[in-house]
């Protein structure tokens, strides 16, 4: 098969051509009118599927402070920090997510998928082992195909496991980087953080903690769950996203440990790309601001959280195992997933139609992400929609 | 074959068995992916199961060789003879 012919083939196996059906590509935000509604196909929608957890995204002093740096520095850095120099903005920024997160160093790179992308493939290389959890992100899995190292999974959130597949590495447990997540993106479920430290502890290798879905969400000051655990000084390296609670684009390491630094000059995903545009770093140091004064928007995104929670699980659904602002739903087949996301789209809800390979456990899953922003009158459309479907006719339909 | 070569392709089999929807006898020439339609999820679980069951590490990086049923056992004999 041509390679022409294998994207034919793919086409034909996951693409509509039906003009009057609606795929999940095929949404296109036309107009947006907040943080939580937006125009699709020439219909209002609710957004509940775009990981805006704070609901900065037009936020007036983030927005200011994006106006202003572009004013002033020019749309774009046009190169990597390493090849045109870095601008004051990205030395700010590091500093005060080093103070934010009580460490001494930290990096920012041009998107969260770099930042894991960058922190993994220069931390490890071929002969060292990572052991992940088997939920982790695609961007985990990428930098650890990219670093070259032995890759072993451990079964989710399992710590007994993890100590197992530890110990059959004897004393390659020096070069192992452990890795887990704050919030798992497709389930909303914590790492299990206190556990999984007791484990690397024991062994002496490094653990990196990916908080994207859980910084501004978790923490008493919103620095994710290696706070909630109160096990921050055991974290070697966390990463993050800027795309979600902070409303922006962009990704960050930080660590107590110095050699973060030498990652400048070895991170190939750091320093083959263009470095984040002023704008972008100006609103995300506006956003990170609000993040440590404004500890009422995660108390809201959790009561969101809860709300929507407990309506669909009144509902009846079959939901992730814990309340949190990502809720997935199982819906089951292929085909059910794809009906039941075209029918909450009809009735003007957005939500993430995620399939297998990209879920656990093989499962189709109807994702919502909620938002500190959403109202109770918007979430009780929400559930509006998906009790729809317990009509006894469209039980029928999806039976 | 050595009987220890045996053992473990019996073993991998009998894992295997648990893991695919089809009704039908699994042989050491069979393809993982293609005809007993295992996809990279699937595969994930076989391998965490199939290392307690050795008690070896079976690093993702060693299989993009392994095509058949017969690889993989041939595999995990190399990796427990380490």
């Amino acid at each position: 098969m041509s390679l022409l012919e294998r994207l034919q083939q793919f086409t034909q196996q996951h693409v509509t051509t039906d003009t009057d059906s609606m795929a999940p590509l095929d949404a296109v935000i036309e107009h947006l009118y907040s943080a939580t509604e937006g125009s699709i196909k020439g219909r209002r929608t609710i957004l509940v599927g775009t990981n805006n957890y704070l609901g900065l995204t037009f936020d007036n002093q983030c927005i200011n402070a994006n106006h202003q740096a572009t004013r002033t520095y020019g749309t774009g850095t046009t190169g990597s920090r390493l090849a045109n120099g870095s601008y004051a903005g990205h030395q700010e920024l590091e500093q005060e997510l080093a103070v934010f997160y009580g460490v001494d160093h930290s990096i920012v790179f041009s998107t969260g998928y770099t930042a894991n992308l960058g922190m993994i493939s220069a931390l490890v290389s071929k002969g060292d082992t990572i052991i992940l959890d088997e939920h982790c992100h695609a961007s985990i899995y990428d930098g650890c195909k990219l670093s070259g190292a032995d890759i072993i999974h451990f079964r989710h959130n399992n710590a007994e496991d993890l100590d197992k597949r530890l110990r059959r590495l004897g004393d390659k447990t020096s070069t192992t980087l452990v890795i887990i997540e704050g919030i798992y993106s497709m389930l909303g479920d914590r790492g299990n953080l206190r556990e999984i430290v007791a484990v690397k502890q024991k062994y002496d290798a490094l653990l990196l903690v990916d908080e994207a879905h859980s910084l501004g969400v978790l923490g008493e000051s919103g620095r994710g769950l290696s706070q909630e655990s109160g096990v921050e000084e055991h974290v070697d390296f966390i990463t993050g996203t800027f795309s979600k609670s902070l409303a922006g684009i962009g990704g960050f390491c930080v660590s107590q440990h110095p050699e973060l630094e030498v990652i400048r000059y070895t991170s190939r995903p750091y320093i083959f790309t263009a470095s984040p545009s002023p704008g972008t770093i100006a609103s995300i140091r506006a956003a990170l601001e609000i993040i440590r004064n404004n500890p009422c928007l995660r108390e809201q995104l959790w009561e969101n959280a809860s709300w929507l929670y407990n309506g669909l699980k009144s509902l009846g659904y079959d939901l992730s195992p814990e309340v949190s602002p990502v809720i997935a739903v199982n819906v089951g087949e292929r085909v059910n997933a794809l009906t039941m996301w075209k029918k909450l789209f009809d009735r003007g809800v957005y939500v993430n139609l995620v399939m297998p390979p990209a879920t656990p456990n093989s499962k189709c899953l109807l994702r919502c992400s909620v938002s500190a922003a959403h109202t109770h009158a918007q979430l009780n459309v929400v559930l509006d929609a998906f009790a729809s479907f317990q009509t006894p006719t469209l039980k029928k339909q999806l039976a | 074959m050595t009987n220890d070569a045996d053992a473990i392709l019996s073993d991998v089999i009998k894992l295997l068995s648990q893991f695919i929807k089809q009704d039908i006898e699994i042989t050491e020439s069979q393809h993982l992916m293609g005809e007993l339609e295992l996809d990279s999820v699937m595969v994930m679980e076989l391998m965490m199961e199939l290392e307690d069951h050795f008690d070896i590490s079976i690093p993702l990086n060693s299989l993009p060789d392994v095509n058949t049923v017969s690889d993989l056992a041939t595999e995990i004999s190399k990796l427990k003879n380490q």
